[in-house]
């Protein structure tokens, strides 16, 4: 099994958001928590999903990652995007800096 | 054009002061995402990859001028800058924040705007022919029925928990520019034995995982019926409609399954019964809907205009523009005016908040305030004396909205893809852009001639593949983008599905694929053939011959 993180969008300015260590959510995917194997990544989504972070975040689901050099990419093109913004913008989104 | 009466004020007001509250109760967690997501919806408020999206009603694709500058507003005050015009007439806002989105109705309010039936289980906004009022080749102007529709349709208190959603188009002329025959309801008005106007009624045609071309339960229904035979078909859809499976739920399937006659029976028989009621319409009733999109005070001038000749005689740029994107008035003297949203290599249907608050102005100088959205995602300037067309031209060209190409190979409807909706398997925006600077130049694409490439970028089909002359779908094939082709779809009044060629392409083949296509068609056109007529002639076989080889 590849490594995993928690993502959402953040219920008010709905930006793609991941969870960090301390329940927190972060722009920054490198900045998230990881679980390597899936009762990590249960217990994971488990904490993401309590009735405290529904005033956060919209629908929390995993997402399957690699670590390249020490820094989390998804291995998804759909979670790419959400990383970075519309490849047709980009002056746009996280990868506007 | 239609202003809101006093009820169309309130209704709006309403609903704005209660999105209002519901956003604060579900910021304050007093609302879970589940009881909060069908009212977002209701709102026009999805929540996409990057951000929520607002989707705005322009209901039957006709705004003013105000109303034009306020989008640009909007997209300035509330978004980044821009808003993406849809194959539903209607235009959407990648950026907004939750938060603030009751604010942006409550400026949209201002203008008579809102997100109304934009969303959700309901009848959808209604949709037109954009050169509605204006089109010389039409029987009579189709709004005044579409705002008719609109306002038995708003907040029907039995057909807001549909099956599924529900889309109705009208046209009022017998060139179909409004593709009625792939909605959910098509009309189409034409005349019958004794001359009356009235309409063809088309039920079941649609597009997604399942397309279907409608099929008539109606050859001629008079205007004072329509309303309460349109009644009686949601009835009948609303009780028969499947709500076991999300995927077989719109009424097309019911058709397919039921079969049309058996359809047509049960409307008759539902109508029978209320059809001298409370929703037959008056000749009274309709004309004063009628007075409502009465036409602007034209003047009466020469249809041609010695100007406007020399003109184009002096700038072949101009001359470009007139012969691809104005259309014959049925005005003397007049003509409809184009404004494509598809720039060489640029994203479909895009406009930014400075080119939407131009078009409102422009509008106001040139076209009565008149404004339209088209379902193929372009803007039109209905009415403009042919004598200010120069004029008109040389300010779009100086805000990057005079590109010549309505109806050519780079005039792509393309969804926005994976570059923004969740729903997506692929993008579509890129590939709509290296197809349109591939076919860039003007002189290839008039030689090409008209030719519809529609992309989408899920079996939704939002960007209408099945009935693009070439038809593209975007899937995701092993987490990569992969294409598949289909030909011959067609969404006028001849309106067929297209067929898929065979097996897809990659991202890196999938251009290639399409030049090598249109040089066969090329090869093989007979004088005046466009692209779908020679295909229907020969049939898929040397199409796909050029794709696949002895694949």
């Amino acid at each position: 099994m590849s490594l995993q993180v928690v993502t959402a969008n953040r219920l008010d300015d709905g930006l793609a958001v991941f969870m960090t260590a301390d329940e927190g959510w972060s722009t920054d995917i490198r900045q998230a928590i990881c679980a390597g194997d899936a009762e990590q990544a249960e217990a994971l989504l488990a904490r993401a999903n309590t009735q405290k972070q529904q005033i956060t975040v919209v629908g929390p689901y995993l997402i399957d990652v690699a670590n390249e050099d020490g820094v989390l990419v998804p291995i998804k093109y759909r979670e790419i995007l959400r990383t970075l913004g519309p490849s047709v913008r980009p002056d746009l989104g996280y990868q506007a800096g | 054009m239609y202003r809101y009466d006093d009820f169309d004020r309130q209704l709006v007001a309403e609903r704005t002061t209660q999105f209002r509250d519901q956003v604060a109760r579900r910021l304050s967690g007093e609302l879970t995402e589940d009881q909060f997501k069908p009212l977002r919806l209701m709102n026009g408020v999805y929540l996409q990859l990057h951000a929520y999206m607002l989707r705005i009603a322009v209901p039957y694709g006709t705004m003013n001028g105000n109303q034009m500058r306020m989008l640009g507003h909007i997209a300035r005050t509330y978004d980044k800058g821009y808003g993406h015009f849809t194959t539903r007439q209607n235009i959407q806002f990648n950026w907004p924040k939750l938060n603030e989105i009751p604010d942006a109705l409550e400026d949209l309010a201002t203008v008579e705007m809102h997100a109304i039936q934009t969303s959700g289980n309901c009848i959808r906004n209604t949709t037109t022919d954009q050169y509605a009022g204006a089109a010389a080749d039409e029987i009579e102007d189709p709004r005044p029925y579409c705002e008719l529709i609109r306002q038995w349709s708003t907040f029907h208190p039995e057909f807001t928990y549909l099956p599924r959603k529900f889309k109705i188009a009208v046209t009022g002329s017998p060139n179909d520019r409004a593709a009625v025959r792939v909605h959910d309801i098509g009309l189409r008005m034409h005349k019958n034995d004794a001359g009356e106007t009235g309409f063809e009624v088309i039920v079941g045609g649609g597009l997604g995982r399942t397309p279907f071309v409608g099929k008539t339960v109606r050859d001629f229904i008079g205007k004072n019926d329509l309303f309460s035979y349109l009644e009686a078909i949601l009835r009948v859809y609303n009780r028969f409609g499947r709500r076991d499976n999300k995927y077989k739920a719109r009424i097309k399937i019911l058709v397919h399954e039921v079969g049309v006659e058996e359809i047509s029976r049960l409307v008759e028989e539902e109508w029978a019964k209320i059809k001298d009621g409370s929703l037959r319409v008056s000749d009274d009733e309709i004309a004063q809907y009628i007075a409502q999109f009465a036409p602007p005070a034209f003047e009466e001038l020469r249809d041609n205009d010695p100007e406007f000749e020399r003109r184009k005689q002096a700038h072949p740029d101009f001359a470009a523009w007139v012969r691809s994107n104005v259309i014959a008035h049925k005005q003397p003297g007049y003509a409809i005016a184009n404004i494509s949203l598809k720039p060489i290599g640029g994203i479909p249907g895009d406009a930014t908040a400075e080119q939407m608050e131009l078009v409102g102005d422009l509008a106001d100088q040139y076209s009565f305030g008149d404004v339209r959205v088209t379902h193929e995602q372009n803007l039109v300037l209905p009415h403009v004396k042919k004598a200010e067309l120069f004029a008109l031209w040389a300010e779009l060209k100086n805000a990057g909205l005079a590109t010549a190409n309505l109806g050519f190979v780079t005039d792509i409807i393309a969804c926005p893809g994976l570059d923004y909706c969740a729903l997506a398997t692929a993008r579509s925006i890129p590939l709509s852009q290296r197809i349109s600077e591939r076919f860039g130049d003007l002189d290839r694409q008039y030689d090409i001639g008209e030719l519809k490439i529609k992309i989408s970028g899920c079996i939704n089909a939002c960007g209408h593949h099945h009935v693009g002359h070439i038809g593209i779908l975007g899937l995701d094939k092993r987490g990569k983008e992969f294409y598949q082709i289909t030909l011959g779809g067609d969404a006028s009044q001849d309106a067929s599905i297209g067929k898929i060629a065979g097996a897809g392409f990659s991202e890196a083949e999938v251009v290639d694929a399409i030049e090598a296509l249109i040089t066969r068609y090329i090869d093989i056109r007979n004088v005046g053939e466009r692209f779908i007529d020679t295909y229907r002639r020969v049939g898929m076989d040397p199409f796909k011959e050029v794709l696949y080889g002895d694949r």
